[in-house]
């Protein structure tokens, strides 16, 4: 991005916080440490299941700390850095507004309110787990929820499988083979799958 | 427990190798989970595992709480935090660093190439998980039709989460599963 904005980039460069937003452009907004933390924590606490959805309404349009293409290009970087998706976003946009200090916030208001509540649930279920009501409860929730993970399935493979394509498909099923039947170990299966399915990736583009 | 300075270790070491292999997000990561914690050190029964996975995906949050809750279910509170920064803290270094590094690679072909790379792996990753579950969650009847049901439903109608949960709850509750 070569133009001047205030630089979501450059968190190092001066952003006088004095000044008021006068300058000439209509700017990106620069959220405060709190604003970080509390931004992070309302996603966090509204995502089920639409996590990206939430952040890109609040970070877009309601607060303008991003424009959309911002979003969508940290999205796309933070989709396929390793590790758990809205974690990365966190980390990478709070640096980019804050340092490593904006990073810690929002990753700790991400985090911190549904590990506190995840805790207090584990705790009871410790207690009342072995309740048959609760457990045939659980049962009905863990099977919606294979459910819903088979129809995003279905939906992510429709444009896989157009245009005839054979490679990927084949990847796919490679994959589930390995690890959804012979339940091979994670590691060692995408070791030696994700190198075959970049490589022809890129000698397809 | 006899060994728990081990056992927090294990569940570190564990989680931190996990996360850094987690593409697509930490759902991709449940059949690994299960295989370790389930098949190899017997933290859990296959019972426990998916009901763990059922209180996770009714926490709000992002989906990788479900490592805190294995590892409060081994290790009490001190095993929750253990395994909730193994599993983020490493990728949150990564993350920070690179995403600094990021904008200079913006729009390189490799980029595009990593990610169509990635994307039937994680299809055949999320599949994987939803055939764990699916099978964990008990081999009966009932269970298989509200997997079927939901899995329809949720291709063709936009369903809210919560929703087919609670349906799926009530389902329980009243001793069909």
């Amino acid at each position: 991005m070569n133009m001047p904005s205030p630089g979501p980039f450059n968190p190092q460069s001066p952003a006088p916080e004095s000044l008021p937003a006068s300058a000439s452009a209509p700017q990106p907004v620069r959220p405060s440490l709190a604003e970080l933390f509390t931004a992070f924590a309302i996603i966090s606490l509204s995502g089920f299941g639409g996590v990206l959805a939430w952040s890109r309404r609040m970070m877009v349009e309601e607060r303008k700390w991003l424009t959309a293409e911002q979003f969508n290009e940290a999205y796309a970087l933070c989709a396929f850095l390793p590790g758990p998706n809205i974690v990365n976003f966190s980390v990478v946009f709070g640096s980019r507004f804050r340092g490593p200090i904006g990073a810690a916030v929002a990753l700790a208001g991400l985090l911190g309110p549904p590990v506190i509540l995840v805790i207090l649930i584990g705790a009871v279920y410790a207690h009342y787990g072995d309740l048959p009501v609760l457990r045939r409860m659980l049962t009905g929730v863990a099977s919606a929820a294979a459910g819903l993970m088979m129809a995003t399935v279905a939906k992510m493979a429709r444009p896989l499988f157009r245009n005839r394509a054979v490679v990927g498909p084949l990847i796919a099923l490679a994959t589930f083979g390995a690890i959804g039947v012979m339940h091979w170990p994670l590691p060692l299966v995408l070791m030696a799958i994700v190198p075959v399915s970049i490589a022809q990736a890129w000698l397809r583009a | 427990m006899k060994d728990s300075g081990g056992t927090l270790l294990t569940l570190a070491g564990f989680f931190a190798t996990v996360s850094l292999f987690a593409i697509g997000g930490a759902n991709s990561a449940v059949p690994e989970m299960h295989r370790y914690a389930v098949d190899m050190q017997h933290w859990l029964s296959d019972r426990q595992f998916s009901d763990t996975f059922a209180l996770a995906q009714l926490t709000p949050g992002p989906n990788v709480i479900i490592v805190t809750l294995i590892g409060y279910h081994v290790a009490g509170i001190v095993g929750a935090l253990v395994t909730t920064l193994a599993m983020c803290g490493p990728t949150c270094v990564f993350a920070f660093f690179v995403g600094r590094a990021a904008e200079r690679f913006k729009g390189s072909a490799w980029h595009g190439a990593l990610s169509r790379g990635l994307i039937p792996v994680t299809l055949g990753l999320t599949a994987s998980s939803a055939a764990v579950i699916a099978t964990t969650s008990g081999y009966n009847w009932a269970a298989l039709a509200i997997t079927l049901g939901t899995a329809f439903t949720a291709y063709f109608v936009r369903v809210h989460p919560l929703w087919a949960f609670a349906v799926a709850a009530l389902l329980g509750l009243s001793g069909l599963v």
